[in-house]
């Protein structure tokens, strides 16, 4: 049997913004993935963490209230030494300040090692397919 | 009855030699001569021995006690090898400078052969080997291993300091290497936490136990108690000593001191760090309470030409240049009043300079929420004390001046440097002996630290009283 892929979620820093998060992890249990849902204000630790206690195969990030960048300061980085260094990064939501362009946040953070970077109002089932895809990549490319 | 002990700092410049008399709780005398570790380390101390008890007697059994630290033939001289710049390579860093040693080579990520080969060239007294949290990551710390354990002689003791998950693979690896290899706690065993202290106190033991006979310094052993610690380390203890206090004896709290030397300018902060403004937020690895920093490009003899690039060429003497080519020619104590104004000059760029590196900085960001103001390093705005140390400050014709360098600037806002201190200075230049002595008596070392380490006079407080 096929093994079910695990994905953390949350909101991450001080963030309270709940909503999103919570439709995506409805949204992914129900597309068969195993969910780990940390929730609203979770620091950065404990996402990495979780996903070293579960093997988690990726991390779906939000953030709506600008402050991402600072949050997920050496995020990559920071995984690799805890071992997660093939662990999928998704970030989504209000990730920069106001009235910014959406690709420059989107260059920012896949140079913050991102894989994958979504502006609001993305259909999670566009994402979950993103996540599908990418996935079956990877578990391709493993020796 | 007078108790005399003897304490010794083997320097890259001067063998200096330093008599206390415990019962009196004074200092007797304070003599230094030239180094002599290039042939024989034991001349320079014999000849120190000698200039000392044409004032204070000393007795064969008060010799034997000396104990010394040392920063002679190129001090203790460390390679990290970690993993992520910022994080276990830094720590491993961080590590080493707190146990006294001279980085001399910092390489993170798997080595690439020509980086092995580098480090042999190095030929470091000992390799920091770091990488991964503790279960984290372990590819890049067994591979490194692997690489060490092909190296030649160049490489003799590795100190491992990484995942512990990783370390019967890493064992496996060194075992048969024919190099000495000491496991200790991880210096960053989750992340966003650092620990510094078990790696620390490993480097120490191995530095008493095998760097000093390679140095040269062992042959000092037959003649005195032991070498037990490099002097910059000494010094450390000693600030650790004169903030915290000891044993019911409360010390002045939380402090920052800048010791200028020939080769080098270190800085040490006894202090938590943490931000005095409202809603900042702090980044990156967290300080340790008590951290060194050394600026191996700001000594006095032995780096003027970084010094005078950063003087720059505004307020300097007409004869600057030619006094400073004076100075570098007779590598001592400046002649003169050219030399002397030089002297004062540059004392103070290295001072300013240094302690510009060692501080935290702040960086205001936008989001939508407004501004957000970030701290990397340590807030020392509100530290109460500055201590000046080493010769070219202790013996300045103006200390105040020179340690003026060490104050926050207007205009540079966004360095967290001591608003408004009061200035100590060494003014025997003793600290690291006191530091020495704190490891035995250390109540005994509080009161001659209270005692020596004097108030700078009114000149400073005024200038400190203008800037609040």
């Amino acid at each position: 049997m096929e093994r079910q892929a695990c994905i953390i979620t949350g909101t991450v820093g001080v963030d309270a913004h709940v909503i999103g998060t919570k439709i995506i992890s409805r949204a992914l249990g129900e597309a068969g993935f195993k969910v780990i849902a940390l929730g609203a204000q979770t620091p950065v630790e404990e996402f990495i963490m979780a996903a070293q206690e579960t093997a988690a195969d990726a991390m779906m990030i939000s953030s709506l209230y600008g402050m991402a960048e600072l949050d997920l300061e050496g995020f990559r980085d920071k995984c690799t030494e805890a071992g997660l260094e093939d662990i999928l990064l998704y970030v989504g939501g209000i990730l920069g300040v106001s009235r910014r362009d959406f690709a420059e946040d989107e260059v920012k953070f896949k140079r913050l090692g991102f894989d994958r970077v979504y502006p609001p109002e993305t259909d999670i089932r566009a994402a979950i397919e993103d996540l599908r895809g990418d996935l079956s990549r990877k578990l391709a490319e493993r020796p | 009855m007078r108790s005399t002990r003897l304490f010794v700092d083997f320097g890259s410049t001067f063998t200096k030699l330093v008599a206390f008399d415990l019962e009196g709780e004074e200092l007797l005398a304070r003599v230094q001569v030239p180094s002599t570790v290039d042939h024989d380390i034991t001349i320079g101390l014999e000849q120190a021995f000698a200039l000392l008890s044409e004032t204070v007697p000393i007795e064969e059994s008060e010799r034997r006690q000396t104990v010394a630290c040392s920063s002679a033939a190129g001090g203790l001289r460390v390679v990290c090898v970690g993993l992520v710049p910022e994080y276990t390579t830094e720590a491993g860093r961080r590590a080493a400078l707190g146990a006294g040693a001279k980085i001399v080579g910092s390489y993170s990520f798997e080595l690439s052969k020509a980086e092995l080969r580098e480090i042999e060239d190095i030929a470091p007294d000992i390799v920091l080997l770091t990488g991964g949290t503790d279960g984290g990551n372990r590819k890049v710390i067994t591979h490194n291993a692997a690489l060490l354990a092909r190296c030649g002689s160049g490489v003799s003791n590795v100190i491992v300091a990484g995942n512990k998950s990783a370390y019967d693979d890493v064992a496996v690896l060194l075992v048969g290497s024919g190099k000495n290899v000491i496991y200790t706690g991880n210096v960053m065993p989750e992340i966003g936490v650092l620990e510094v202290e078990a790696a620390n106190a490993k480097i120490r033991d191995l530095f008493i136990a095998r760097i000093t006979e390679a140095k040269g310094i062992g042959r000092a052993r037959s003649m005195i108690a032991d070498v037990i610690m490099p002097t910059p380390a000494a010094v450390l203890e000693a600030a650790k000593l004169l903030a915290d206090g000891t044993h019911g004896q409360p010390g002045l709290g939380e402090l920052l001191l800048v010791d200028v030397g020939g080769a080098t300018t270190d800085v040490y902060s006894v202090a938590k760090g943490t931000p005095t403004l409202q809603s900042v937020r702090c980044l990156g690895l967290p300080e340790p309470y008590a951290k060194r920093t050394v600026e191996g490009d700001l000594g006095l003899f032995h780096n003027l030409d970084t010094l005078k690039a950063i003087a720059g060429v505004e307020d300097l003497p007409d004869s600057f240049e030619e006094a400073v080519a004076a100075m570098c020619r007779e590598n001592s104590v400046p002649r003169g009043e050219e030399q002397t104004a030089c002297h004062l000059l540059l004392s103070k760029v290295a001072v300013r300079s240094a302690v510009n590196r060692h501080v935290g900085s702040l960086k205001s960001i936008v989001t939508p929420n407004g501004e957000v103001v970030v701290q990397r390093g340590k807030d020392l705005t509100r530290v109460h004390w500055v201590v000046g140390a080493g010769g070219p400050i202790s013996f300045s014709v103006d200390p105040a001046e020179v340690l003026e360098g060490a104050l926050f600037e207007d205009d540079l806002p966004t360095l967290l440097k001591p608003r408004a201190p009061e200035m100590l200075l060494d003014s025997e230049n003793v600290l690291f002996a006191l530091g020495l002595l704190a490891q035995s008596e250390p109540a005994v070392a509080l009161r001659l630290m209270q005692r020596y380490v004097v108030p700078l006079c009114a000149r400073a407080c005024q200038t400190v009283g203008g800037r609040k």
